[in-house]
């Protein structure tokens, strides 16, 4: 009996041990035979959807094709990217400047795109950077960085770069709490309760241009905001950001920021808000942030540090914002299509709760308040509750939604993407993720109107998904068909950095308007070179500034001497073609900096600090034709104080004489 | 009772296997289309090129519009005098002396607007790369910038 009870165990631990072996583990066997076919674009054809990805850590953003999966680029951002020369070129160099001086690296966690009536409009995508608190917009006919601004009184800006319907606000909330930058922050970290506050910024977009403006802040109390999104439709006029750490903890906030039962979802009035600052509510506080502008048609950068932010006091101003009770540090605050549903993801929480945006302004109205938190009313949980997702799934993050009345939710904790129907909380379907996805994105997924074919999960573990690559991993997502009731998983591929929240949206939205060379006529850089006869080789002092050109395949001039040691030398290097996809690169030898990449039309600019005598090759690094390897030159560097003059040609043949025998 | 508890474990285990194995079905990649965009050759008029410009659309007078080849000059020093000379000489492309003499005005509006196609097309153009190995790119000229440059190479051939 002992023995077959060991045999039965024995054949327990068997079945157990070949269940995994079904689970769908890997692409081959998680798909069924016709689904390759639903990602594959064919060589020459065209994806339907342009994908915005996060680049996270990286600080960048990637644009990927839908639904093939496949990398299109990577739009420089908050760092520096040598391969664009994001950064080091002359010209980049201010879009990078804080007032802290150069950052080169940061943080990019979300992505979104401009908005019109509540639906994507395909002009610009916004992203934030996390640890030097900034918002950057990007124009989606050049895709390329046209804009960053700084957020003062914040420190980690995470529940951005979100938008209101018609783009007329990005807003900006401070995932830590701080002193406001006008008082003496030195002060003992213990006195977070006194003395922290948290700003929520609401940037203003010029609705023609984009160009963006720090409009006002709103001082809350001191506690971490985590997501937002803006009401829609019948909620346009109002904004929902998730809260943590309303116990207001400044240590062990794994501990001490998860004591509270529920935290909240704060939400803002920003129309009255607006009002307020018409009313001249608001104070002039002074600070200190960046504002960095790209001029297009100079092909040039500036950075001013403005010196002042007006800003609203919640506390004081009793009408603009108020805390919905929301179950265990929320992370996710989403609207559905209709602007009726908020859905708050508490990240440590059982249940999903479902706002009503109708009750909500009914408690309002009616004073359904349950105390206040710290000077801002505290709205009873029942009050503002339209029902709850029952057992859901384990750790609830965010919620995208089809537009059909379904929302997407993503499970941390359980790994898993669950669908769930807005109006009964029932849940209709659920399937896994490889591995612990974070963000999801339907593309138009937080508009109003979604085009619900595919979903994304953007996965925070990769693990064995891929070909390992060390102990550094690509990171994963994963694509769904969500055409049908069912989801299905159709194709998984690699990303950069670590993809957060991302956008996407029909292609042909964005590809018809996109800028394919800058034209020469318009080119007003100061040292532009429209033409060879334009070019030249200055000496100013220690400043030696090289007016080139660029084209099929010459640089000129292309012999250059009288350069000495130690000379601040410029390049500035106007590629001539007006021609689509015909950039040049330029590099020289010895640069402590990068390379450059000169796009038709335009003139870009690298310093160079020649280190020591000798002549020094440079080249283009770019293939651009036939004869890409003769595009090259020389430049001598002479002694500090040599006599050799300034002189530049191009295809002057005059050797020099034989030495005398 | 041992048998049959082996026999019972084997026909599990070979459920279990058989269970996991899903029928793979072999499916055919959606067929890669190309598109026909060789048009026939035999339509290309070595005369005329390829692009908008006709005969009836590109007048020339008997002497030169002094103005019009003064704005083609400066189109030129931007847009083309990187790869070509005045004179017969050849630099990256071939020189532009006694190009009016040898190519209809509507042939050359057409190659300076439209050269890709033409690249591909024109037997003439065709021997240039051999020679060359640059193709001429396509510098994005307006109508009227193109018209002023046939009136410069006009005038570089000498009509007064």
């Amino acid at each position: 009996m002992k023995k077959n009870i060991f045999k039965l165990a024995l054949l327990g631990l068997l079945m157990v041990s070949m269940w995994p072996a079904c689970k769908p583990k890997n692409a081959g066997n998680a798909v069924s035979g016709d689904t390759a076919g639903k990602a594959y674009v064919a060589p020459g054809k065209y994806d339907e959807f342009y994908n915005f990805v996060s680049g996270g850590f990286s600080g960048q953003m990637s644009v990927y094709g839908l639904p093939s999966g496949r990398l299109f680029r990577v739009i420089p951002v908050f760092s520096v990217d040598p391969e664009k020369g994001w950064g080091y070129s002359e010209e980049t160099k201010p879009m990078l400047n804080t007032s802290h001086g150069f950052v080169p690296w940061d943080d990019l966690h979300h992505t979104e795109m401009s908005q019109t009536n509540g639906e994507i409009d395909g002009r610009w995508v916004f992203g934030n950077a996390n640890n030097t608190p900034r918002v950057a917009r990007i124009n989606l006919k050049t895709f390329r960085t046209d804009e960053i601004i700084e957020l003062p009184n914040s420190g980690g800006n995470h529940s951005s770069p979100f938008i209101t319907e018609n783009t007329e606000y990005v807003v900006a909330g401070t995932r830590f709490s701080v002193p406001p930058d006008n008082v003496n922050g030195d002060v003992p970290i213990n006195t977070y309760k006194q003395n922290f506050k948290g700003h929520l910024s609401f940037i203003s977009v010029n609705k023609d241009n984009g160009a963006m403006d720090l409009a006002f802040q709103i001082q809350c109390p001191g506690v971490n905001f985590d997501l937002s999104h803006a009401g829609k439709g019948k909620s346009h006029g109002w904004f929902f950001f998730s809260c943590y750490n309303t116990e207001q903890a400044n240590t062990l906030l794994e501990v001490n920021a998860s004591q509270k039962d529920k935290d909240f979802i704060m939400a803002v009035n920003w129309k009255k808000a607006e009002e307020y600052v018409k009313a001249g509510k608001g104070r002039k506080v002074t600070a200190s942030y960046a504002h960095n502008v790209w001029d297009e048609k100079t092909h040039t950068s500036k950075s001013e540090i403005k010196k002042e932010v007006l800003v609203l006091d919640a506390k004081e101003l009793q009408d603009i914002c108020y805390m919905i009770p929301c179950p265990k540090s929320p992370h996710g605050c989403d609207v559905d299509p209709t602007g009726e549903y908020i859905v708050g993801s508490g990240k440590l929480a059982a249940v999903i709760p479902v706002f009503s945006f109708d009750k909500l302004q009914a408690a309002i109205a009616s004073k359904e308040f349950d105390g206040v938190y710290d000077g801002i009313p505290v709205i009873k949980y029942e009050a503002a509750l339209y029902g709850e997702v029952k057992k859901p799934g384990l750790g609830p993050l965010h919620t995208e939604f089809d537009g059909n009345g379904n929302a997407y939710t993503s499970f941390f904790v359980s790994s898993e993407v669950v669908k769930w129907n807005i109006k009964d909380l029932k849940v209709l379907d659920r399937v896994p993720t490889y591995y612990s996805v974070g963000h999801l994105c339907i593309p138009g997924g937080d508009s109003r109107k979604p085009s619900p074919k595919y979903l994304i999960a953007y996965n925070k573990i990769t693990k064995d998904r891929y070909l390992p690559t060390g102990p550094e991993l690509a990171q994963s997502a994963q694509l769904f068909d969500i055409s049908g009731d069912k989801m299905q998983m159709i194709l998984d591929f690699p990303t950069i950095g670590e993809p957060h929240y991302a956008q996407a949206c029909p292609a042909d939205l964005i590809s018809k308007d996109q800028v394919k060379i800058f034209k020469i006529g318009d080119n007003n850089h100061p040292y532009v070179s429209k033409g060879e006869s334009e070019t030249s080789v200055t000496r100013q002092g220690n400043q030696v500034h090289v007016k080139m050109t660029a084209i099929r395949s010459h640089l000129s001039p292309d012999n250059i001497e009288g350069i000495q040691k130690g000379d601040e030398v410029f390049f500035h290097i106007t590629n001539l073609e007006q021609d689509w996809d015909v950039p040049h690169g330029f590099a020289i030898k010895g640069a402590n900096n990068a390379e450059l990449l000169i796009m038709p039309g335009e003139t870009t600019t690298l310093k160079w600090v020649p280190d020591r005598v000798g002549i020094f090759p440079m080249y283009c690094t770019d293939f651009c034709s036939a004869l890409h390897q003769e595009m090259q030159g020389y430049v001598r560097v002479s002694p500090a104080g040599s006599n050799v003059p300034v002189t530049f040609s191009l295809g002057t043949n005059t050797p020099a004489p034989e030495p005398a025998k | 009772m041992k048998k049959l508890n082996l026999v019972s474990s084997i026909v599990v285990v070979i459920l279990l296997l058989t269970a996991c194995s899903s029928p793979e079905k072999k499916t055919n990649p959606t067929s890669t289309e190309t598109k026909a965009e060789t048009s026939d050759p035999s339509s290309y008029d070595p005369k005329r090129g390829e692009g908008k410009f006709t005969a009836d659309m590109v007048k020339v007078g008997t002497s030169l519009d002094a103005a019009m080849a003064a704005e083609g000059l400066k189109v030129q020093g931007v847009k083309c005098a990187a790869c070509h000379k005045l004179t017969d000489e050849k630099l990256v492309g071939p020189g532009w002396k006694g190009v009016t003499t040898r190519k209809t005005p509507e042939w050359i509006m057409n190659f300076i607007t439209n050269p890709d196609p033409m690249i591909e097309k024109d037997p003439e153009v065709r021997a240039q790369l051999e020679l060359c190995l640059v193709r001429m790119p396509n510098q994005a000229l307006s109508d009227t910038e193109a018209r002023n440059l046939l009136e410069f190479m006009r005038k570089n051939d000498g009509v007064k």
